[in-house]
């Protein structure tokens, strides 16, 4: 697998509190062989661009469960771009319905996840989305 | 039967089954470990007397009649957008019988800041209304007679400020104080577990919630200043037993604090209050609720020496649904919370909020929050459950299990105690590290089959099975009327009578022999905002560092 070595930034931006898809991404990453850092809660797009910035990761992954996704992912590419980590791959997992999924797809998403999919499922997307 | 003798009989064909296309029933095991017995005999049980309903420890129920004398209180969770709206929304429910109100905040207002404030911008009015000031709580409440209608609040890191909104509102609509009954979650240790919402750090967090529990039983006796709440730890990967140990563990730690603050826990006991999840494994949801029942009584008695059985009374509220609903086939999720419902009810639950069956995806459309409420009217009213107390009482796999539920829920208290008690296992992020690796285990059985999930793991289909139906839509307008309405109200208000009402709020929050209460209640009436409050106490308080270590 592509994930092995690979540097990921697990985040929360926004103030969803919903922090298990988050954590269960994580772990399930850095068993794969990857080097992950978790946020925590309560990040703004800046903030978690510049973490991902300065520890030169390859994707960030945004958990958000409050219906906010289409808001804040547009600001987190923003703000990557701002911060000189255009090249930096961004996902999305968390609540999200069915409809927007393409949209964010579209917007520069590299994958949207969501809880009735498989671990296996979402750690194989990611590698083929990084490879 | 055989095919032949069936074909026979009904005149259809017989499906073929065989080993591989009929999926495995899971181990007989409860989704919390305890063996599931293949028959529970009378030896299983023995010893165990489950004792009359309406006395101590109240294993049956707290109410000699159960719910002849008093149905539960149908709570539907709800509100999103502006205040307009929600108002509009509980209307409709209150029309439709609901008995009780149940707030759903946006998260601004329940971390603690303005809708213009930056950290707030993309989720004003998201996940629930948007509350800044008292001019919105007005519009929220207009035209419901708060003497007559029990409100419930889930919020926890703002509890105090939304309480104080609440009295307010009442002052001012001339409803007195004493008539008023309802709820605010106000359980700040579960948040900083589970639920995020936290703002201050542990100590000042346990002293704010002393104080408006110590005012509230004075000022409103008929209200419920905490909702101690397992739901959700719960929905964020504990088992039934983790949900109730946790939750009971937490409720103790309230309770020491307010004998700390000289409170009479006879008083208060009586006016404490759980709240929880119901899922979907039948027997060990009506378990969970008979055995924390009888535990807490227990524990209140024998280790605080609290006799008055009022006060022993373990009062509990649920929601069904949560993370067992998923987004695949939708329409499936109506029939899980009719289960959830039963349980509930067998379990002695004295509010229960039925979650829509979009709920997994999106905000319930009326439609939706219709079916919600007519499942539990479902259950009340034509099941004929409510009508004899606890009637699974005395079955040998029930009292089985509650027995088996009671020690394993005793041992998990006894193990936060053991680390150094809660407020030290959540500042180390004990707790919390245990339910991620509970919620992965969790996800990995589903993942596997292990542990089944009809539609998403077994029964699966390609397509998306009839469809979501309705599609809810938020008003694209609320939040700039919201912060349209935010930016007006901060013009007309007399400012400086806000900056002297913050002022005395900062300087109680920095004494300790002081209760915050009556001068948050002096901010709303000046129409100050939950963020100049919020800010206001974090300049004397802090704020919650987050252990974030995997």
């Amino acid at each position: 697998m592509a994930l092995k070595g690979k540097r990921f930034l697990i985040a929360k931006p926004g103030l969803d509190g919903h922090d298990v898809g988050a954590k269960i991404i994580a772990l399930a990453l850095r068993d794969a062989g990857a080097d992950v850092i978790y946020t925590g809660l309560r990040k703004s797009p800046d903030y978690i661009s510049r973490i991902a910035v300065q520890e030169d990761v390859s994707a960030v992954g945004l958990s958000i469960l409050s219906g906010s996704h289409k808001e804040l992912l547009a600001e987190t590419l923003t703000s990557l771009r701002d911060h000189d980590g255009g090249d930096i791959k961004v996902f999305v997992g968390g609540t999200i319905p069915a409809e927007d999924r393409p949209l964010l797809l579209a917007n520069g998403a590299c994958g949207v996840f969501t809880a009735e999919m498989t671990i296996a499922d979402v750690l194989a997307a990611l590698d083929e989305a990084l490879a | 039967m055989s095919g032949a003798k069936a074909k026979a009989e009904t005149g259809l064909e017989p499906t073929e089954r065989t080993a591989e296309t009929a999926p495995p029933m899971p181990p007989p095991v409860t989704p919390s470990g305890i063996p599931i017995p293949e028959v529970a005999t009378p030896d299983m049980v023995e010893g165990a007397d489950p004792g009359t309903p309406g006395q101590y420890p109240f294993t049956r129920g707290i109410f000699p009649n159960g719910y002849r004398g008093r149905l539960w209180t149908f709570r539907q969770y709800s509100g999103y957008g502006s205040a307009e709206e929600s108002n509009a929304r509980y209307r409709f429910l209150l029309d439709q019988g609901q008995t009780g109100l149940s707030v759903a905040l946006d998260l601004p207002t329940q971390c603690g800041y303005d809708p213009v404030d930056a950290m707030a911008r993309s989720e004003v009015g998201k996940v629930g209304v948007s509350l800044s000031n008292l001019s919105e709580a007005e519009i929220l409440f207009d035209g419901i007679d708060l003497a007559e209608i029990s409100t419930s609040f889930t919020i926890n890191g703002t509890a105090a400020i939304i309480y104080a909104m609440y009295l307010a509102v009442a002052d001012k609509t001339g409803v007195p104080r004493s008539k008023l009954t309802g709820t605010i979650q106000n359980d700040i240790l579960k948040e900083y577990v589970a639920r995020g919402t936290w703002i201050f750090p542990v100590r000042p967090s346990m002293r704010l919630i002393a104080d408006t529990i110590l005012y509230s039983n004075a000022e409103t006796p008929r209200f419920n200043p905490i909702s101690i709440a397992g739901a959700h730890v719960r929905d964020a990967g504990a088992t039934a037993v983790e949900e109730m140990g946790f939750t009971l563990a937490n409720g103790l730690a309230y309770v020491d604090e307010l004998v700390r603050r000289g409170g009479d826990i006879s008083t208060f006991a009586k006016r404490l209050s759980f709240f929880f999840y119901v899922h979907m494994d039948f027997f060990e949801e009506v378990c969970k609720f008979r055995a924390a029942r009888r535990l807490w009584a227990r524990l209140l008695k024998e280790r605080y020496g609290v006799t008055d059985e009022k006060a022993l009374r373990f009062r509990f509220g649920v929601v069904c649904g949560g993370s067992s609903l998923i987004a695949p086939q939708p329409h499936n999720n109506i029939v899980r919370v009719g289960i959830e419902t039963m349980a509930a009810v067998m379990g002695g639950a004295q509010s229960i909020f039925t979650c829509a069956f979009d709920e997994a995806f999106q905000i319930p459309t009326e439609h939706s929050a219709e079916i919600a409420l007519r499942t539990q009217q479902m259950v009340a009213y034509e099941t004929g459950i409510s009508k004899t107390v606890d009637p699974l009482g005395g079955s040998y796999y029930v009292e089985y299990l509650t027995e088996r539920m009671e020690a394993d829920i005793d041992t998990v208290i006894g193990e936060i105690e053991d680390y150094g008690g809660v407020e030290k296992a959540i500042e180390d992020g004990y707790i919390q590290m245990r339910i991620a690796k509970r919620a992965r285990e969790r996800k990995e059985a589903v993942d596997r089959g292990e542990q089944v999930v009809v539609g998403q793991n077994y029964f699966r289909r390609d397509d998306d099975g009839g469809g979501v139906g309705e599609v809810f839509r938020l008003d694209p307008n609320a939040a700039r009327q919201v912060t349209d309405k935010y930016t007006k109200i901060k013009e007309s208000r007399d400012n400086g009578a806000v900056d002297r009402v913050l002022m005395r709020l900062e300087d109680a929050a920095a004494r300790d022999d002081r209760n915050v209460m009556p001068y948050l209640v002096d901010c709303c009436h000046a129409y100050a905002t939950v963020g100049e409050m919020v800010a206001t106490l974090k300049r004397q308080w802090g704020e919650f560092q987050e252990p974030v270590g995997l």
